[in-house]
Parts: structure tokens; sequence; C-alpha cells
């Protein structure tokens, strides 16, 4: 072990009945790095952390340590006590605890709790990383930045030697993304070794030293970042050269038909109780649009409001210029509008039935409560989604929750193209999937849009939806606060837009 | 950001001590309620003590199944275990000649072995507590009568004085009809009852493990992942529980002088009803011992308003704590509710 | 069937152990054998004659058919409940209770020792179905509007269930005059079978016609694991909730109609007592999740049949009926200890390890 090196994993090995999750991968990880691990879903990258947490117990293969030799990890203490601490992209934090208690339980050896050191302590650490919370607030309370922000308190504080950063910046705007940056390269500079997993290429040129890439549970190669430009990075990560992520835009034709710019949904004045202000929006046929803006300036919101999926407080809404009501989603439904939720693991698969079942449910619930489906033809509906999509899966009978996001996400794709609605929202639907899967979403999404589907694509990537949508709305502080499309279609002056005072 | 929100004084206020305050308020307003309504018997103190005195056992297993409850548990096996107890004490004192002191023990015994079986098949073999308390609620009130069928009052004199001593309480008081001051008492029971109560608050408000019962009930998950032993600290409420059932037991035991298969019948339903009314939440995570200690009082008061009102009927009673509960639990989901709208907005 | 021959016989172990059916079934045949051991005559089935003069079938498995009855029926609703709410409806024997009273408030018209019945049984029955429905309508509400737990609403019926039952008849035991009445809880005259297994019949029939004919299976199923996703999907998850409840105040009336009818009065503390702790057990023991999502109906209802089978042998062993519970707890604890998935992953390994260690030594 060189003497730089702080963390050293080889040859571990790692099986789940029916899968090998990892095949002899090997890792370092030097002091004072921040070294990015990628992959794409189902690579390996969450068993890997995993294994290094003690969430799950290795079948082969050693993990050594700067100056304690080789260590046994079999339990998230295990962990902690040898100095390495975790941020998870879902919080792991008590939402019932105070704000100083989640910084500190589960630490250190005393049986009784000191609230006035403890709450002190945590004020220090408060100010010191800038987090607008009290220490003695209800965690429950605070907005999910803020609790994001005080799990990553309660790793950086704890004298760790290896922090992990699991997609921490999915919850984040990007002021506070700017936060943890800032956070990182501070602890660097103290000598903390970071991994650092995330979907997001810009993030990890932004901050990282080195990237090590997996790939269907083997290790792939590690990189000075330096030497790994993005596109060779994607291609590591697929296995294959890549000209996929260029301009598809001018690969689909857009739609032709004669009712080409017939006004298929219109909304005036709409608005739900989640707080956004009143808004109108319209999309035509064969179009595809977006909401843009930040995280939380309420463009999810919108689309929620279209769809039934918030209260609604008020508004009209015309189909084909006939006013309906939509106050549940179902009544979207009826009325051609589908809708794939931000939050595929709340809103979206109901993780115990199976893909087949997941699959046929908007549909038979539009069919009607007293008319299911013979088990032959659901199961030819299923198989048509899983072969048109390429859903890799065991079976039709396999439960939904077994598979890899992006394949989870491909059979809630397939809950709604099955309904063939005429308006199809999809909020986020790459969010947290492999880069593969997102150019097979973002080509369907046009391919959907050529033979005259309406499609309202949100993502936070703004890339992506310059590569799809033909007419963007932008939002700021829950207000709908312009519109481009044509010439102004351009990163910056989207992002003027967003930023707003001209 | 959203730092310019204005807080209201809901998400100020953690979940607990919410909850906590408006039990507190309801029993003040109660009881005022009955000393002016009825008068009578509830402005003499020593109504306020009898109350104590007839549920200090309750306390006790009440107090047991809010640290369940907080920790993400339930367990309805107490009543049968304080039945179990009180029989066993009683064959133990008078067919085998048994001492006070190994009675105590017997009862400690028992509800030891309640809480290590029970709480290793919940926290190690992830068995649903519901389920193991379940069954325990059967084996104890079928052993019950195994034990002994027929109830028997205890005749071991040793026993009985213990029974009726009376400790008198200083300040309190009340001049009876003959214009003589009696003051008022409470029995050992609710002496052993109150330092159980103030030992666990100080457990659950300032030591590592009530903290870590708190966590475990507010996110399994994440308790464990932030590095606390979830399945000790299951194991634990469990066993402090079920100890506390057994203490229950010898309480009760006490209080009635009697062994009987159909002693503390319902009796969990009440622990519950206690903590619920007192603040505890069955989803875990929330609750507060001096609340559970209020949720008895309320769930007695109520009792002994039906019966001073004149409803004497039996079914009266069952209804009005029926009525209690479901008014107490229309508030705190309202109330929990109202708290989440308040912050989304 | 050629699919499973061709894998190895350790995965047809696994294949049979991982279904659904396979704990109460194993219980019912682990029972079966022990009675067979104990006596054979245990399944002797005898064509008598009864009181009246009439011929019945009696003997042990007819009296386990007729007095599972009553838990069959309300392991019906309570898998539905126990699926959609993720909880369990506590307050079953106490609406039995209340179920029941006011059949026989009808029947007997308040008066406590009628000459003639009321109101005609049609009629009561109907009733008892209102009341039952009622009942379960208020759970429901509780459940699914106001979001509270399963358990705890219901307790709020468990506590006052048979209170209310005692004041709907002030406190008094009418007792049905007309014999017609107690058919239900017997047998009709000339046919040897009792009347309850077809009452259970009927269930079972108009449960898996529902089952087959609408979609309440997948909506439960998908309520009970995702809440959040299955309204996103045009399912009113609320509605479903309260409709398990309703569902299953309806099996509670049936349930009320074979108890009272068995005795043609009824006694508000012991009727039903713990029968809902015997229906939760038997969605347990068919290997039902109690957390909720995905049931299997059929387990659940051979469950309850493997319950009454237990009580029925241990009284064949002489256990008396107040002593019953000690036994049947520790039955029920051996039952979930194995069925426990931490249980049985550890049993899955030590088998591993057993098996490569036999090879070796052959």
């Amino acid at each position: 072990m060189s003497e730089n090196t702080v963390l050293k994993m080889r040859g571990i090995d790692k099986s789940f009945p029916g899968v090998h999750a990892l095949q002899n991968v090997d890792f370092t990880l030097n002091k004072g790095e921040i070294h990015a691990l990628m992959g794409e879903n189902g690579a390996g990258k969450s068993t890997l952390i995993k294994v290094l947490t003690g969430v799950y117990s290795k079948d082969e293969g050693t993990i050594e340590m700067e100056g304690k030799g080789e260590v046994q990890i079999h339990s998230p203490q295990d962990a902690q006590k040898n100095g390495i601490s975790t941020v998870y992209q879902e919080i792991t934090l008590c939402p019932n605890l105070t704000v100083a208690e989640n910084m500190f339980i589960g630490r250190g050896e005393e049986k009784i709790t000191n609230w006035k050191k403890m709450n002190a302590a945590a004020e220090v650490l408060l100010k010191e990383l800038d987090i607008p919370a009290r220490a003695n607030q209800q965690l429950s309370n605070c907005s999910i930045a803020v609790q994001q922000m005080v799990a990553i308190a309660r790793a950086v504080d704890m004298d760790c030697k290896v922090l992990i950063l699991d997609e921490p910046t999915s919850s984040l705007d990007e002021q506070e993304v700017e936060k943890l940056f800032g956070l990182m390269r501070d602890l660097k500079a103290r000598g903390v070794g970071i991994i650092f997993v995330t979907h997001f290429l810009d993030q990890v040129y932004e901050v990282c030293d080195k990237i090590t890439v997996l790939r269907d549970g083997q290790l792939v190669g590690e990189y000075e970042i330096k030497d790994l430009p993005r596109v060779q990075l994607v291609a590591k990560m697929l296995g294959k050269d890549m000209d996929d992520l260029s301009d598809i835009k001018g690969e689909q034709e857009s739609y032709k038909g004669q009712d080409a710019e017939q006004v298929v949904f219109e909304a005036k004045d709409l608005q739900s109780d989640a707080g956004i202000k009143p808004f109108d929006f319209y999309i035509k046929k064969g179009e595809v649009n977006g909401f843009t803006g930040l995280l939380g300036s309420g463009r999810s919101e919108c689309v929620r409001a279209i769809f039934g999926a918030d209260r609604v407080l008020g508004g009209k809404v015309k189909i084909h210029g006939k006013e309906v009501k939509i106050t549940k989603p179902v009544d979207a439904m009826k009325n051609g509008i589908a809708y794939l939720p931000e939050d595929r693991k709340v809103d979206g698969i109901i993780g115990d039935l199976s893909v087949r079942d997941n699959i046929i449910l908007a549909l038979q619930v539009l069919t009607g409560f007293f008319k299911p489906f013979s088990k032959a033809k659901a199961n030819a509906f299923a198989d048509e989604y899983i072969k048109k999509l390429n859903i890799k899966t065991a079976s039709a009978d396999t439960p939904i929750k077994s598979l890899s996001g992006g394949n989870q996400q491909k059979v809630i794709l397939a809950r709604w193209l099955l309904m063939h609605p005429e308006y199809l929202i999809l909020d986020e639907p790459t969010r947290g999937i492999d880069v593969g899967t997102k150019v097979d979403i973002q080509k369907l999404v046009l391919e959907l849009a050529s033979q005259g589907m309406s499609v309202t694509f949100i993502s936070s990537e703004t890339d992506e939806m310059l590569r799809t949508c033909s007419r963007l709305v932008v939002m700021r502080d829950r207000k709908v606060v312009g519109e481009l499309s044509g010439e102004d279609l351009t990163q910056n002056k989207i992002m003027s837009t967003i930023a707003g005072g001209e | 950001m959203k730092e310019n929100k204005k807080e209201s004084i809901f998400s100020k206020m953690n979940d607990t001590t919410l909850l906590l305050t408006i039990t507190i308020v309801i029993f003040f307003l109660m009881y005022i309620g009955a000393v002016v309504f009825q008068g009578g018997g509830f402005t003499k103190p020593q109504m306020f003590f009898n109350i104590l005195n007839a549920n200090a056992a309750l306390i006790i297993t009440a107090v047991g199944m809010s640290i369940v409850m907080i920790s993400g548990g339930i367990d309805i096996s107490v009543g049968g275990v304080v039945a179990l107890v009180s029989m066993s004490c009683a064959v133990y004192l008078d067919y085998k000649g048994g001492s006070i002191f190994g009675s105590i023990l017997l009862a400690l015994g028992i509800g030891v072995a309640y809480g290590l079986v029970q709480g290793f098949l919940v926290a190690y073999l992830d068995i649903q507590p519901f389920i193991v308390s379940l069954a325990g609620m059967f084996f104890a009130r079928g052993m019950t009568t195994i034990v002994n069928t027929a109830p028997f009052n205890v005749a071991d004199e040793e026993f009985n004085a213990l029974k009726l001593t009376r400790i008198n309480v200083p300040f309190m008081g009340s001049v009876n009809k003959k214009g003589v001051y009696v003051p008022a008492y409470v029995e050992i029971g609710v002496i052993v009852a109150l330092i159980i109560v103030v030992l666990l608050f100080v457990v659950l408000r300032w030591t590592k493990l009530g903290r870590s019962f708190y966590a475990v009930g507010g996110n399994k998950q994440s308790a464990l992942m932030m590095g606390i032993n979830v399945r000790r600290t299951k194991f634990l409420s469990h066993l402090i529980c079920s100890t506390l059932a057994g203490i229950g037991g010898y309480v009760y035991f006490l209080h009635v002088g009697s062994g009987s298969a159909s002693h503390a019948m319902g009796m969990e339903m009440n622990a519950i009803a206690s903590s619920i009314i007192g603040g505890t939440m069955l989803t875990g995570g929330v609750g507060n011992i001096i609340g559970t200690l209020f949720g008895v009082l309320s769930l007695s008061t109520i009792q002994n308003i039906v019966a001073s009102a004149g409803l004497d009927q039996a079914w009266w009673t069952g209804i009005t704590i029926a009525a209690m509960l479901c008014i107490f639990l229309l508030i705190q989901s309202v109330v929990m509710a109202q708290k989440k709208k308040a912050l989304k907005s | 069937m050629t699919d499973i021959k061709k894998k190895s016989e350790g995965s047809f172990l696994r294949k049979l152990t991982s279904n659904q059916l396979f704990i109460p079934l194993a219980a019912l045949i682990l029972l079966a054998v022990i009675n067979l051991i104990n006596d054979p005559g245990f399944f002797k089935i005898t064509l008598g004659t009864n009181n009246a003069g009439f011929p019945v079938f009696s003997g042990y498995l007819i009296t386990i058919l007729d007095y599972g009855s009553e838990l069959g029926i309300l392991a019906i609703g309570m898998t539905l409940v126990t699926a959609a709410s993720g909880g369990q409806d506590i307050s079953v024997g106490a609406t039995i209770a209340i179920a029941g009273s006011a059949m026989l408030r009808v029947l007997c018209g308040g008066d406590s020792r009628p000459e003639t019945i009321q109101a005609p049984i049609i009629v009561a029955f109907l009733v008892a179905c209102i009341v039952g429905m009622l009942c379960g309508a208020f759970n429901g509400m509780l459940v699914a509007i106001f979001k509270i737990q399963p358990m705890i609403a219901t307790l709020i019926l468990f506590t006052a269930g048979r209170s209310i039952a005692a004041w709907i008849n002030n406190n008094e035991l009418p007792i049905v005059p007309d014999p017609k009445f107690s058919y239900f809880g017997s047998f009709i005259p000339g046919i040897p079978i009792p009347t309850t297994v077809f009452i259970v019949a009927i269930c079972i029939v108009v449960i898996a016609l529902v089952l087959k004919f609408t979609n309440l299976g997948l909506y439960t199923q998908a309520v009970g694991i995702n809440e959040s996703s299955s309204r996103l999907n045009g399912i009113n998850p609320t509605f479903i909730k309260f409709l398990a409840f309703v569902i299953l105040g309806l099996c509670v009336a049936v349930a009320a109609l074979i108890k009272v009818s068995r005795l043609s009065t009824i006694n508000y503390s012991v009727i039903a007592k713990d029968i809902e702790m015997d229906a939760i057990l038997a969605v347990a023991l068919g290997g039902n999740a109690l957390s909720g999502g995905k049931f299997n109906m059929w387990a659940s209802i051979l469950g309850a049949y493997v319950i009454q089978f237990l009580t029925t042998t241990l009284y064949k062993f002489n256990v008396q009926s107040d002593a019953l519970a000690a036994y049947k707890a520790v039955v029920v604890i051996i039952l979930v200890v194995f069925s426990a998935p931490t249980v049985r992953e550890y049993m899955g390994q030590l088998f591993k390890k057993l098996s490569p260690a036999r090879k070796e030594a052959a």
C-alpha cells in the first residue's frame, strides 16, 4: 500500500440470486482526491458502495485502509468506525428528530446526551456550512435540500478519511450544488478521500480528479480526469463508441399531418394547491415542448396540475377546444393525457407487482373496474412492450422492484404508451438512469411526436431539453416567466431567462 | 430558499411537544369541567389520588407500551402478562408458601422472560410485533388458566399488610362529614409507577438508548445507516415493555389482592389508548412518557365522570372510552395534516 | 408440470416451499398425521340422526368444516383489508356482536321472549348486513379518509362494540322463537350436511367471481403496495380502502347470522370472542404479508380451516377451552418462525452447506 493511499479494495466479488453484481473489482482511493465512480445503472456502482459501507457483505476480496491494514466491514457501524462516512441519494436521516440529533446520533460512545453541548456544536457546524436551519428544529420541518445538507454536515463532521457521496446532488439546486462543491474542495484540502457518484457529467468534470469506470459488474479502468474527454467517458461506460449524443433532433421528421397546427390541450389560469401561480399553457398536435427552470421553480407542479395529480384550485382546461373538467388523474387519463411522474419510486412503480401488471395498470384502470383483461391479453400487451422498448427483465412475471432503474422507467413508459395517449407528459424521465437509456428515451420522444403524439418533456439537463423540445416554457419562483422557441432555443438564452432581470 | 417563510406555531414545535401540549390542556379542561359541573367528589384531592391508586398498574404498562410504540412496534400481550403474573404470584404465595420477595422476583422473571422471547422474535427474526405479541397474549391467557382455573383471594397476611399500606400525601387532604381532617393517601403501587415514569422519562430524553428508540421509530433504515444497532434497540424496547408489564402485573396484584384468569381483560387496549391519547403515534418516533401519564389520567377521569353522572350501565364505559379515543385520533390526524399543509405552502 | 420435472430436485423443493399455499397445506398435513397417529377414528364420518330425527353427518371433519365457517368467511374480508390498508381490523368480534344484536332486535322486536318472530328472517339479515357495512364504513372512513392506522382505528369499535351491542337490546338476551332461524347454524331438515358449509361455499363462489370479473384484486394490491402510484394511475385509493372495510363488514354480517343462529340468542361479552385474532392469524398463516400488498385469497381461507383444525385437534386432546389459547400460541409461534424470511434464508444456507458435505461423504 503506497503511503498516499487511503483505501484499497481488491478483487471484490458479490453475487445475488441470478445476478453476478461485482466481478473481481479493484478500487483505489488516494488522500485528498475526489474520485468519480461512473457506470450505467446496473454497472455495480451501488453494490460496490454498499459493500464498502457494510450494507452488503462481500463474497470475495479484501478491503485495506490506511494505517489499519485489512479491515472487515460487516455493518454501517463498522464502516463508521473505520472512518468511512456516506451521504446517500435518499436522505437517510430520521425526520422526527432534531437537526442536531440527526448530526450526532449513533456516533461516539457516550451513553448520555448532553443537549446543550450537542446543540452548540450543531449550531457551529450549521453556521460553518451556511445551512439555513436551527439545531433544535425538527428535521421534517426543513426543506428537502436542507435535509440533504444536514446529512452532508453529519458526514463531514465525523472524523472521516473516506467520504462517499452517492448522488447527493439530485435534490439540490445549482447554488446548493456549488456550496457542496466548495465543501468538497475544502475537505480535499484537508486530505479526505472522496468518492463521488453522480449521473451529471458536468459535475464530474467540475470537481473530480480521477474517474473509475465500471460496466456490467466489471472494472473498465481508472483514469486521470484530464486523460479522459467526455465522449470517451461515455464510450467507456457504454462499452461502445457513441455518436448518439450528437443531434438526434434531425433524425426524426416532425409531424406532417394536416391537423398539425391543431391545439390538443389548452389551459387558462390553471392553479393547484401545490403553490404555483396561475398559468396558461397549450400544446399542439405532434409538438414536443417542455417546462424548464431551476429545481423548485414549479415546473413539476405545473404538469401535475395539468394531470390533476395535485388538487386543482381553479382555471379552465380545453381538450381539442372543448372545455373539460380535470380534477383527478383518472379524468386526465380519460381525456387521453398520460403522465410519467418525477419520482419513479414513490409515484411510479408498484414494487411488488409484476412487470406485466405494472404495464397494463393504466389501460386497465381506463378500461374499467368490471372489465379485467384476460391473462392472455395482459401477457400479449406486456410482451409487446417488453420487446418494443427493449426492457431487460427475466420475464413478465418478475416483480418490477428487482429491475434496474432504467428498466423500471421503461416499464412505466410502456404503461403510458399502452394507453395510446394523445398527450404524454414526461417529468424527468431520464433522472437517475444510464446514458444509454437516456438516449433511447429521447429518441423515442421524437419518434412518438413524429407520429402525432404531443409530448411535454421536463429535464434537469438543459441540453436534453434542447435536443428534444421545439418550445420551452421557462419558470422562476413558481411563475411562468417566458417562452422560448426557434432561434431563441440556446443554452445562453435559457439561462438568462431563468435568471431574469435581462 | 424558504428562510423568509413565516413560521407558524405548529412548525416551530416538534411533533412530540405539540401532541403532548394538546393532551395536557384537554386533561385539565376535562378535570376542571368535572369539578365545575359535577362538583362533589371531584373537588376532593382523594378523588384524584384514587384515580392514581386504581390505575398505577395501567400507568406502568402504558409507559412500556409507549416505548415499544415509539420504536415503531406494538405489544398487545401486556394485559395477558399482568393476569399471568397476578395468578402466578397468588398461587405462589398461598399454595406454595412463598415469600413476598420471592413473588416479586417471580413477577419480574415472567416479565423478563416474555421480553426476551418476544424481543428476540421481533428484532432478530423480523416477525411482525403484532403477531408475536398476539401469540404472547394467547399464551399468557391460556397459561393463567393452566396455573389455576378458579379465581381466589390471597390470604397471606404479610401480603395483605403490604396491600393495605397507605402513604399519606403531604398538604393534601379534606375534612370529612364529621369535621375530621383526613389526609389523602396513595398506595405503594403509585410510588412505584411514579418512579418508573420519572426514570423512563430521563432514559428517553437523555440517554443514547432513549434517543435510539426515537430514531428507530422515525426511520428504521436511516437509523441503521447512521450507525444505530436497530435490532438491539428493538429488542430492548420489547424487553423493557414486557418487564414493565411484569412489574405492572405485581402492582395490579397488590391492588386487587387476588388471582383470576379474567384480570386485566383488555388492559392492552387501555394501555394503547392511553399512549395514543398521550400523544404517542403508532407510526413510531413520536411520543412522550409524561403524555402517557396524562393519557391514563384522562382515560380514567372520563370513566369516573361517566360513573358519577349516573350512567352506571356497564356499556357506557366502553362507549365513552371509545368515543374519547376516536376524538383524540381525529385531533391527531387533523393536527398533523394541518401541520403538513402549513409546511408545504 | 413438465417444466418442473426438468429442473433439479432442489429447485423443485424451492418452488414448492415458495408457493403461498405451502405453509397452510403443510400445517394441515401435519395436523392430519398427528390425528391419524393418535386416533385413526378422527377421520371417520358417520351418518346418524339428530335430535329432531333427521339424518346428519357427524365426525370431527364435519365439525371442523362447520365451526370453521365463520372464520373462513371473515378471512375473505380480512385478507382484502390487510392487502389494501396494510393493517388489520381488530373489531370484527365486536361488530359481529353489534350485527347479531341488531338482527335479534329486528327478529324479536325489542321483546326478550316473543311468541313469534316479529319480522321475516331475510329482513333481519338485511338489517344486519347494513349494520355490519356501517361498522365497516366507520372503520373505513377513519382509515381511508383520516389516515389513522387500521389497528388503532378499529380499536374504537373493538372497545365500544360489545357495549353498543348490549345497548341495542337494552342488555337483554332475546331468544328467537322460530326454529327455522336455527337452520343457518345447524342443519336444514333432510340435508345431512351443515348449512354453514353451503353458506361458506356461496361466499367463496361470490368472491371468486368478483375477483375474476372485476379488478378488485389488482386495485387492492396496487393500493396496498404503493398508494401514491395507484392514485396517479387513476385508482382512487381512498375508495378502495373504504371498500375493503365495507366488504369485511358484509362478511361480519354473514358470520353474525351463523353465530346467532347457532344459539338462537346472543351473549354480548362472549359471542365471537377473540375471533379477530383467529381471522388475522388465518391471513398470516396463508402467507400473506400483514403489511399489505400482494395477497392470496385461497391461502387465507385455507388458513382459516387450518386454525379450526388445530382448535378441534386440541379439544380432542382434552385441552380445556380456557387453556386452548396457550397451545394455539405455541403452534402459531412455531409457524411464523418457520415462515419468517430471515429463518427461511438461514435454513436455505444451512441446507446449501449440508448438501456439498453430503456429496463429499458419498
